[in-house]
């Protein structure tokens, strides 16, 4: 009687099949697609490296056995350091910096969602702070570190080795993001759990430290992790004011050997850094999961 | 000996214009049970959170033991130490195991030791029946076990009374029963309690005083059978004709 309103079966079964082109990849035919895709990349890639007379020069260039030996060890008769021993000063600084971030960034965040009348002059500051690091090119920030600090003559802040004007720099960036993301966490626990904490009783220091920091902490690890792969890389920006770190060295050695392995092995040892970082948080994100799952203690 | 625990009068509460709670008063009595009843929005839950200060309130008194809430050296966190709540979606700390969400306050308010405490828990749990999750994370327990967690967390406290809000309402229909069994419970064991509920059968078995509630107005209490039998306001004679 109605027509077209509410629902109601068809007079004929109804085609459930999808269209033909998409059933060719389903099945045993997915694998051997996935095979002969991969095959063709492969194969494209080795033919771009090796036979074609720019994929020769190309590998002369960044891959020479030769030179990518040399940058490692350095030669001392040029005066060209090692990459090897480059890589040494980026991870100090990047150990001591990914440290002082952490609890810096934590300490501004926390004044900035804190609500104590106290911490109102503070919260501005932090404020304040967030925007201007987070604003200013990092590239900027070195300089003004690294070359404004020493002439202020302000004690031993004033007398330091460019390698903690590096570290300094970085450190007052780095946290200004940091910041943001551990606001972005905080603020990600359910508003429940802060009104259950307080029921109990636990003051708004304990509901922060006992309830809300350990969940945002589980939220906050990936992009804290991309934070700090970012961080591990900037490193490199220290040598502007001088310091001879991995890049640096990959650079001076490329310019005395008119060979571009030193940034290569640069590059590698980088990643060498890098990938293990990035394995190891997913491996604590999938184990926390797990656990979580598995209900064990 | 008075034996007022917590004594509302006249509260006025008001969300920018609009008054949420029209000069309510209520007192509650020690080893009593009394239910909040109305429709959503009518002002249970406000009045539940004026009561242990997470709303301050507009007019009016709050008392607890003959003291007076609004007096500004009033702390808080010491109030809500002596009142127990729970809510209606339980929420339990989800990192913490079934143990340390009931050994939380008591650690870290009260400071007392953590030994004394875990035992005093343990005796909680096997109370409702799950000492053996103790260990486990609260989103492997069902959400009746979680909800009588919970009510076991406050009681941890050693609270002088109870406020709960609506605690069956998020709950699977399976799944009341538990819950509503434990409060019976507690009632019986003479635990003063302040309830918000749709539960009209729970009230009419539980309740020594039912408070209606109709759009901010504490508009009708007495005994349950008064109040369900024979209800004096015309508000409650349409409100419970609705629900039954």
């Amino acid at each position: 009687m109605l027509s077209g309103t509410g629902a109601d079966a068809p007079d004929a079964p109804p085609l459930l099949f999808a269209p033909r082109r998409r059933l060719i990849f389903k099945g045993r035919n997915g694998l051997i697609a996935s095979l002969a895709s991969s095959a063709a990349l492969v194969a494209v890639i080795l033919a771009v490296l090796f036979a074609t007379s720019g994929g020769q020069s190309f590998r002369f260039y960044f891959f020479n056995p030769h030179f990518l030996w040399i940058a490692l060890r350095g030669d001392p008769l040029k005066a060209v350091g090692s990459v090897l021993g480059g890589i040494v000063t980026n991870i100090w600084i990047f150990l001591l910096c990914e440290v002082l971030v952490l609890v810096f960034g934590l300490l501004i965040a926390w004044i900035r969602i804190t609500t104590t009348p106290l911490l109102v002059p503070f919260r501005l500051l932090a404020t304040i702070y967030a925007d201007i690091f987070r604003g200013i090119p990092f590239v900027l920030v070195i300089y003004i570190v690294g070359y404004g600090l020493p002439q202020l003559s302000l004690g031993a802040l004033s007398n330091q080795s460019p390698a903690v004007y590096g570290c300094i720099a970085l450190t007052l960036t780095y946290s200004a993001y940091v910041s943001e993301v551990y606001r972005a966490g905080l603020h990600s626990v359910p508003h429940g759990q802060i009104l259950a904490a307080r029921s109990l009783g636990l003051t708004q220091y304990a509901t922060m430290r006992r309830v809300v920091l350990p969940q945002a902490v589980r939220t906050v690890i990936p992009p804290l992790l991309n934070d700090f792969i970012s961080l591990q890389k900037d490193t490199a920006l220290v040598s502007l004011i001088g310091v001879v770190e991995t890049s640096r060295a990959a650079q001076i050695g490329q310019e005395t050997y008119f060979n571009g392995s030193f940034l290569t092995m640069s590059a590698l040892l980088f990643l060498a850094m890098t990938i293990p970082m990035t394995r190891f948080t997913d491996h604590l994100i999938d184990r926390d999961r797990e656990k979580r799952l598995a209900g064990a203690q | 000996m008075n034996n007022e625990v917590l004594k509302m009068s006249s509260v006025i509460k008001r969300f920018a214009h609009h008054e949420v709670l029209r000069d309510v008063s209520l007192t509650l009595h020690r080893h009593e049970v009394v239910c909040l009843i109305g429709a959503s929005g009518s002002g249970k839950s406000t009045l539940l959170r004026c009561a242990n200060l997470l709303e301050t309130i507009d007019g009016g008194d709050i008392e607890l033991f003959g003291q007076s809430l609004l007096d500004p050296r009033v702390d808080p966190d010491l109030v809500r130490r002596h009142m127990g709540t729970v809510f209606q979606s339980f929420n339990l700390f989800p990192h913490l195991s079934v143990l340390e969400n009931i050994a939380l306050g008591p650690v870290r308010a009260l400071k007392r030791p953590l030994h004394e405490v875990r035992e005093e828990a343990m005796a909680l749990l096997t109370r409702i029946g799950l000492q053996g999750r103790a260990a486990e994370f609260p989103d492997r327990l069902s959400g009746g076990q979680q909800q009588r967690v919970a009510i076991v967390r406050s009681l941890a406290m050693r609270p002088s009374l109870l406020l709960l809000d609506e605690v069956t309402s998020a709950l699977d229909p399976t799944l009341v029963g538990e819950v509503l069994d434990l409060l019976t419970d507690l009632a019986k064991s003479g635990t003063t309690m302040l309830i918000a509920t749709h539960e009209m059968n729970f009230a009419r078995d539980v309740a020594h005083q039912v408070a209606f509630l109709d759009n901010g107005v504490l508009v009708e209490k007495g005994p349950p059978d008064q109040v369900f039998e024979r209800p004096q306001h015309d508000a409650t004679r349409v409100f419970l004709e609705r629900v039954r």
